[in-house]
């Protein structure tokens, strides 16, 4: 199978989407680019190059290069949605849902259920998430789980290139409005990645690992630092599940429990903020559901309750890191042994 | 003209200490040494400093994420957004907010902004709190041609217009919003836009630095004495990509050496002020060279600064104890 990155996994998706059904169309701020100027067209491709060579074999018809006017684009994509169109519209950085959010979370996210049933709303949204690229406050933060709250509303993490194309695709070809993460440090990283389109259902969680220890639950980005701690940790003896959910919403709840259930240990890891956040939501769901399977308390590995901060020294303190989850699985580890000295 | 030679010299070292500092954040950046988004203002000195000339400490800016311009044109201190922008604990803000998040609020700066059109209703805010404490001052948004057309924008032009603030919009036009021409993005025309919403509205030359301080003037005049909001459409060009790191290939080949050649915002000052025998050359070979070596010296200085450590992290996300 080829190696490919994150980057050129989403755009196969994009291309292989848009040649199988014509209402397929992606809009975005130089999601090609050179709009309007003497130079070279497709100057872009977005700002990190993901959709470069989409314009050149769709046309500026189906790949809109839009003013910088999110309330009205990401308006303008859920407005076509429900009235036939399947748009892909590129929110730059999801810090930008700022300026556009009623017509996310009022508009898109409720046309079905406040219809009656009536609309469908097969819209995505793509959007840059994470901290890393020194990229400073208002360009890092991770932000699902503000989307995560919303009813009506699916949210998609995906951890590695392989996940983003069956996931983009499923995004796509689903009837409901859905809010895809790429994780801007993850755009180079490469994986195997079938070159036939596929999807990969929502809300099933894939188990990266199994382990009889610690089961460790991590979103996006954080699944590959999670399994780099197991792997750190398997030579320490201690042996971990690592699970990456996908998708937030839907969640896998069946998933998570089981394996949580088998080891009676839980970390989870969450590049947001630790409050209303991933980690906070699947520790409750363990503690309401779980209680008596818990060999020791749940762990949270998070970034702090503060904004992102720009200089790389304090930046590197802030996000999650191998490091952090190895103690904190040691953590419980021994929290479970001590109890059971009691 | 009613600018006197200490004026005419401070405006010259304003425009050159801006490109002075750009040219040497652009060679940093290029050399690796300094991390995340930079977007810089080279070219487009003589708009900064033509508004800001009018301003002082209880007028407020608020900027753009290409904003180091700004906060040399409204007195930031030079040493310290180069610390900031190197990360460091000496910087502005403390490391913390780096190039897109540069601000001195004592100095009526009220932030660079890494959000495209966040700054308008800001700067409605600041004029009005301007107005109701009678403080004189009036407040001035940085706009780029691609903000003006966010919703935010509009927004804060009838904002400001209704409740009569003391505001100036400034569009500075470049020609481009990252790849996209103005061109194509912006429909009708700046200033029929703000003849749409009442506002006076001038179309600026932004090579020519007494363009820009000739309308900013009259605009900031009105503004001050409670005429309300009017709208600068400044037309410049910017010299280096959108951000650093761009190949600018949606540019016309040579298009940005024949603006340096024909339209340079520092060669037409010289030119101006030495054909009108205002002031000599080498007075502002003088400032060139105190330019150079002062944005060198905060070079090397940010290079060694110490950065900030994990007690930093979590200081100030609030004013009290959390
Ligand atoms: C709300 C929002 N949308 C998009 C961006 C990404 N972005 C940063 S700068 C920029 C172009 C801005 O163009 P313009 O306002 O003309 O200013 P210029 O860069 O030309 O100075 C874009 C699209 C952003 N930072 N914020």
């Amino acid at each position: 199978m080829a190696k490919k990155s994150f980057r050129q996994a989403i755009n196969e998706a994009l291309r292989q989407e848009m040649e199988r059904d014509h209402r397929v169309v992606i809009m975005g701020e130089d999601i090609a680019g050179g709009m309007g100027a003497p130079g070279e067209q497709d100057a872009w491709g977005g700002p990190l190059g993901v959709t470069k060579g989409l314009m050149p074999q769709f046309g500026r018809d189906r790949v809109l290069d839009t003013p910088i006017t999110e309330s009205a684009f990401i308006g303008a994509a859920a407005g076509a949605a429900a009235t036939g169109l399947r748009p892909v519209a590129e929110l730059m950085f999801v810090d930008f849902m700022g300026v556009c959010f009623d017509q996310i979370f009022n508009q898109a996210a409720k046309f079905k259920y406040m219809f009656g049933g009536k609309a469908i709303t097969p819209l995505t949204i793509r959007t840059m998430y994470g901290a890393g690229f020194r990229a400073a406050s208002q360009h890092s933060q991770c932000l699902y789980p503000l989307f995560t709250h919303i009813p009506g509303l699916k949210v998609v993490i995906p951890s590695n290139a392989y996940e983003a194309k069956g996931l983009l695709i499923q995004a796509i070809r689903d009837d409901d409005p859905v809010i895809f993460f790429e994780h801007k440090m993850m755009y180079d990283e490469e994986w195997d990645v079938p070159d036939e389109p596929y999807t990969i259902p929502f809300g099933e969680a894939n188990v990266t690992r199994e382990g009889d220890d610690v089961t460790i639950i991590a979103f996006g980005r954080m699944v590959n630092v999670a399994n780099e701690a197991a792997d750190n940790l398997e030579k320490a003896g201690i042996s971990c599940t690592v699970v990456d959910p996908r998708t937030t919403s839907p969640l896998d709840r069946d998933t998570i429990l089981e394996t949580a259930e088998e080891t009676g240990r839980v970390v989870v890891v969450d590049e947001a903020h630790p409050r209303c956040s991933m980690a906070s939501d699947i520790a409750s769901l363990c503690a309401q559901e779980i209680f008596g399977a818990l060999k020791a308390p749940i762990k949270m590995v998070t970034a702090p309750h503060s904004p992102v901060p720009f200089s790389p020294a304090l930046e590197d303190l802030y996000i999650p890191n191998a490091a952090k989850i190895e103690a904190a699985v040691r953590d419980v580890m021994g929290s479970s042994t001590a109890r059971a000295a009691e | 003209m009613q600018l006197s030679r200490e004026d005419l010299l401070q405006a010259y070292r304003k425009m050159r200490m801006i490109r002075e500092f750009e040219d040497a954040v652009h060679e940093e950046f290029s050399a690796g040494n300094i991390p995340g988004f930079v977007h810089l203002y080279a070219g487009e000195e003589a708009s900064g400093v033509g508004v800001c000339m009018h301003l002082d400490d209880r007028d407020a800016i608020a900027s753009t994420h290409r904003g180091h311009g700004h906060c040399i044109a409204k007195n930031c201190d030079e040493r310290g957004m180069m610390f900031e922008i190197f990360g460091r604990k000496e910087g502005l803000c403390g490391g913390k907010g780096g190039s897109m998040h540069i601000a001195d609020l004592s100095k009526g700066m009220m932030g660079a902004n890494g959000i495209v059109g966040g700054g308008p209703p800001l700067i409605c805010g600041a004029a009005l709190s301007a107005k109701t404490l009678k403080t004189g001052g009036v407040a001035v948004a940085f706009v780029g041609d691609g903000a003006s057309n966010q919703g935010t924008t509009f927004e804060s032009y009838n904002l400001a217009k209704v409740w009569n603030l003391p505001a100036i919009f400034v569009v500075e036009d470049n020609g481009y919003a990252e790849s996209t021409a103005s061109t194509w993005s912006v429909a009708g025309s700046q200033v029929e836009r703000a003849k749409g919403f009442g506002m006076k509205s001038y179309e600026v030359d932004g090579h020519d630095f007494f363009a820009v301080w000739e309308a900013a003037r009259e605009a900031i005049e009105q503004a001050r004495n409670g005429g309300g909001p009017s709208l600068l459409h400044v037309k410049l060009n910017r010299y280096y990509g959108h951000f650093e790191g761009d190949a600018i290939s949606y540019k016309a080949p040579g298009e940005i050496e024949a603006i340096k050649a024909a339209k340079d915002s520092l060669m037409i000052f010289r030119n101006r002020v030495s054909e009108a025998g205002l002031l000599d050359g080498a007075a502002m070979d003088a400032v060139d060279k105190e330019c150079r070596e002062k944005i060198a010296q905060c070079v090397v200085e940010a290079k060694a600064g110490a950065m900030p450590t994990e007690a930093d992290l979590l200081t100030d996300v609030y004013t009290s104890a959390y």
